[in-house]
């Protein structure tokens, strides 16, 4: 017998005959922001933006026809010389650099160059109101998951119409057959003490008030 | 109106004065006490020990001595607590339909409850000059949810000095044998309750569970704090200086 | 009197306790109406006293013979009390300490009583201010204890779904039966790839991985340790754990605060995902309400920093080979019992813990010796749901509570942990009642129920009991009291008994009553 048909023995046996209803589930939960904070889309997204804030994240409204500049001027403050980016990203995004080269990743980038830029900039696939949460899906402007992991600063690109107000909204809008990474915040320090290994330590973000 | 009086066995043995309050207090308040005589014990020690038989034949004996009783209030949270919600895990675990439906019959009602739900008074006329403390027992905040009954009882006291008890909500560390079972980590929880009492100020403690105040006052005791312990319905009965 | 000092620590054994499995087993005659004599402990309170109540009388005597005493209680219960003296397990192995004894060496050590007072104190500070937050918290918490047995109920369904998605996604799901079971699988799949990363997580702990590795010479590095970054980007296999597996898509989620476990999941070559298999969850949807509950009962955030969800192989993106070990480990024991399945809602939290008031003082080591298991008030009745009662250690675990609550009112997925406790605290006295000889323990608790079957031999012995305990008080006050109820009065005063109880006073107020009609 292998461990499968063992394993789905002993729980055939735990739980008796299979349940021919299944456990109404109650979902009297909020699946949207309420109250007089979240009347208006422009509420929704003014907290989106104080709690991207309070997690320690930069974060700047932008046009869409200043987002090249905004991009542009976070790099340079960055002293950005290399970073790598999807290579989907929009052209326009990036159409303000000066000095900077990005790499876009195709042919696939090996770790140690991702290592060795000074940063990122994607997109995301929809971000969370009242968690302060981006979640990058791989979908448009996102790339493969290394992308926003290895460099040591992301830049991520929001627009206003990506910004749900609760986490069940953001999950119904996406897709669990893609890979996701929800973040939410810079990765906390490590209990022992010292910088957090993974991830971009330095997080920004660009609201783009479309 | 009649009320049958429900007096757990500690209670009846140990402190035989909360009862007598409990007389007294609804007597004043125009009411019938009777006293069934055939009780002894909810079966509550027997159940949270693990000696869920002698539990259950304790509880099938309850159900029939206050079968008829009506209206049923006692002064011991974790009591009624015990007979309200337990029973019927008692009667499950027992797979005895009958204790159940027996269980679900019974009109119990913790003594502040009933002042405050049933009889609508929260002045009780009562007068006790003193500074007062109130520790909120597990039973009596968790199991039944007593929430704010037992304070506004106590501020219309007239003589009353109600005074905060800090961590109030945090268990004092009785837990029936886990007392003596677990008698170090008991000893831990309890210091530092009666610290906090000691810290208000206060010259009586109350709640509405006699053996957490057995436990606390013994602590209190044993320190010698000048603080003395009492459940409150003795407080409520009180209608001296003496008290 | 001949009464032992009070000092915690000084109990000098009864050589029928060492093996507390066999604790009655050595002491008493066969019949439980005598019991009590021949249980009497050397070392403690037995000598002199409080013999004058007379024996027990157990519900095979004559009800004449007027119930029950209270020294007899008390030499009786003595016989149960902790020793020092361990005897080995069912499997030959030292035992382990039970939770009494290892919570007394925790309490000795004062800094770390300090450390975790403080600590407690943050952690809940943090989890009433998270899980007040939402105005829909109670609504989450229903569906959330809604959708864990919505699983649970039909595990079997879901973890056959969950396999075919992950296999459809190009994944390979493993199956282990034990935490042995558990090594040699992910040692197997690891012992090729040079060193692995390890994210480590409480699955990862409960099969002891980190042995298996350095048993079998395979190298490991801690995935969020200081040298990790470097390591985990050189390394072509990673190992982590899981928080849930939603069965409809063959999707594993995994929340974390420091990015190690994305690190692994996402620059591996190779990753084997170790998760256990109560974590399923029937449907993707179902993630709204773990992903709002967990963060916030874990460490008061609003949502944890990292969230990993990924399903399978994705092509072009991260590891091109996944493997799922979907561990038993002792959760299909708990699903066999109808009450304590209850416990298999738990998705990991921590916040009864984080409440407890007797953990909050004795921390981790008293409830998990080995370091593998949950602790805290959960570990107190997943431990021994999943390895049984017949161990003093596990027997113990259940008896490790005041019963206050205070977790379940906080737990997200709505456990009735002092429910549970209450179970597995009969399932421990069930145990023991079919021994030859009962427990001292047992022979006071029916000698109490029968004493208490009838209101008159119930006022018989508290008229006896307290001309006993009177005359061993002092100002009021009982000082000293020998025995097992030593260990109340070693810090505790108990106050005298009175010398008319209440149904007594209630009579003689009713006869003047009638008589003054």
């Amino acid at each position: 017998m292998t461990a499968r048909d063992e394993v789905s023995r002993l729980v055939r046996e735990a739980l008796g005959p299979p349940r021919r209803t299944p456990v109404p589930v109650p979902r009297g939960y909020l699946t949207r922001l309420t109250g007089p904070e979240a009347a208006t889309r422009a509420d929704v997204v003014a907290l989106f933006t104080e709690r991207v804030a309070a997690l320690g994240v930069a974060v700047r409204h932008v046009g869409g026809d200043e987002l090249a500049t905004a991009v542009a001027a976070v790099l340079w403050g960055w002293e950005a010389k290399r970073i790598v980016v999807p290579s989907d990203l929009p052209f326009g995004w990036l159409a303000e650099l000066d000095g900077v080269r990005a790499l876009a990743d195709s042919p696939v980038l090996d770790v140690s160059t991702l290592a060795g830029a000074d940063g990122t900039v994607t997109g995301c696939a929809v971000a969370v109101a009242q968690t302060g949460t981006v979640v990058l899906d791989g979908g448009r402007a996102q790339g493969r998951r290394a992308l926003a992991l290895v460099p040591d600063r992301h830049l991520c690109v929001v627009h206003a119409d990506q910004i749900v107000g609760v986490v069940p909204e953001a999950v119904r809008r996406l897709d669990p057959a893609l890979p996701q990474t929800w973040i939410s915040g810079p990765p906390s320090a490590p209990s022992s003490g010292g910088p957090p290994p993974h991830g971009p330590r330095t997080l920004e973000m660009l609201v783009v008030d479309d | 109106m009649r009320v049958a009086l429900f007096v757990a066995c500690v209670d009846d043995a140990m402190f035989p004065g909360t009862g007598r309050a409990v007389t007294s207090l609804l007597e004043r308040l125009g009411h019938e006490v009777v006293f069934p005589a055939g009780q002894t014990c909810c079966g509550q020690l027997h159940w949270t020990t693990g000696y869920r038989r002698e539990a259950a034949g304790l509880a099938r004996r309850f159900t029939g001595v206050f079968a008829d009783a009506g209206t049923i209030v006692t002064p011991s949270a974790s009591c009624a607590a015990a007979v309200r919600s337990s029973y019927r895990s008692m009667a499950r675990a027992a797979d005895d339909p009958d204790l159940e439906r027996a269980a679900a019959g019974l009109e119990v009602y913790e003594l502040t409850e009933f002042l405050v739900d049933v009889l609508g008074v929260t002045d009780v006329g009562a007068r006790f000059p003193h500074r007062v403390a109130y520790q909120p027992t597990c039973h009596a905040s968790r199991a039944l949810g007593v929430g704010d009954r037992p304070l506004r009882l106590l501020r219309a006291v007239k003589g009353l000095d109600l005074v905060e008890l800090p961590a109030a909500g945090e268990c004092c560390g009785f837990g029936g044998a886990f007392a003596v079972k677990n008698a170090d980590v008991s000893v831990a929880m309890v210091a530092d309750k009666v610290r906090h009492v000691r810290d208000t100020g206060a010259d009586v403690l109350c709640a509405l569970d006699n053996a957490c105040l057995a436990h606390i006052g013994g602590a209190l005791s044993r320190l010698r704090a000048g603080v003395r312990v009492a459940h409150l319905a003795e407080i409520l009965a009180s209608t001296g200086e003496g008290a | 009197m001949s009464l032992r000092e009070g000092e915690a620590g000084a109990h000098v054994p009864d050589p029928s306790e060492r093996d507390p499995d066999a604790s009655g087993g050595s002491g008493g005659s066969g019949a439980p109406a005598d019991s009590g004599g021949s249980a009497v402990p050397g070392g403690s309170g037995g000598s002199g006293g409080p013999g004058g109540p007379g024996g027990v009388v157990g519900p095979g005597s004559s009800a004449g013979s007027g119930g029950f005493g209270v020294g007899t209680l008390l030499r009786l219960v003595s016989g149960q009390q902790g020793s020092a003296a361990r005897g080995r397990g069912p499997d030959g192995k030292p035992a382990l300490p039970r939770f009494a004894e290892a919570a007394r060496e925790a309490l000795a050590d004062a800094g770390a009583r300090h450390d975790l007072a403080e600590s407690a104190g943050l952690a809940r500070d943090r989890l009433a201010a998270a899980t007040g937050e939402p105005s829909d918290w109670e609504e989450l918490r229903a569906a959330g204890a809604a959708i864990r047995d919505r699983a649970l109920l039909d595990l079997g369904a879901h973890l056959e779904a969950f396999e075919r998605a992950v296999t459809d996604a190009g994944g390979t799901v493993h199956w282990a039966r034990t935490a042995s079971d558990a090594r040699r699988i992910v040692a197997s799949l690891v012992r090729e790839g040079g060193e692995v990363a390890v994210a480590d997580g409480p699955v990862l702990r409960e099969v002891r991985l980190a042995d298996a590795l350095a048993e079998q010479g395979i190298s490991a590095c801690d995935a969020g340790g200081p040298e990790g970054r470097d390591r985990v980007r050189a390394a072509r296999v990673a190992v982590t754990g899981a928080d849930f597996l939603v069965a409809d898509s063959g999707t594993v989620v995994l929340l974390e605060a420091d990015g190690a476990a994305r690190a692994c999941l996402t620059l591996a070559e190779k990753l084997v995902c170790v998760a256990g298999m109560d974590r399923a969850v029937p449907d993707w949807t179902d993630l709204e309400v773990l992903l709002q509950l967990l963060p916030r009962a874990a460490g008061g955030q609003r949502l944890s920093p990292q969230v990993s969800a990924w399903t399978g192989v994705v092509p072009g993106d991260g590891p091109s080979e996944v493997h799922v070990v979907l561990v038993d480990n002792g959760r299909t024991r708990i699903l066999g019992d109808d009450v304590g399945r209850e416990a298999l809602r738990c998705i990991g939290c921590g916040a009864c813990s984080a409440v407890c008031p007797v953990y909050e003082r004795v921390g981790d080591h008293p409830y998990d010796p080995r370091g593998t298991g949950p602790s805290g008030p959960i570990g107190a009745v997943w431990t021994p749901l999943a390895r049984g009662v017949d161990r003093a250690q596990t027997a113990s675990l259940p008896f490790a509570s005041t019963l206050c609550g205070a977790c379940a009112e906080v737990c997200p997925v709505k456990i009735d942990i002092p429910g549970l406790l209450v179970h597995l605290r009969g399932e421990v006295v069930d145990a023991r009642r079919n021994r030859p000889v009962p427990t001292p323990e047992l022979a006071v608790m029916r000698g109490l129920a029968w004493t208490m079957a009838d209101a008159r031999r119930f006022e018989a012995a508290v008229g006896r009991g307290s001309r006993w305990a009177r005359l061993v008080a002092r100002g009021g006050r009982i000082r000293r009291l020998p025995g097992l109820l030593g260990r109340w009065t070693e810090a505790r005063d108990l106050a005298a008994p009175p010398a008319e109880s209440f149904r007594v006073w209630w009579r003689r107020r009713e006869a003047a009553r009638r008589r003054l009609r």
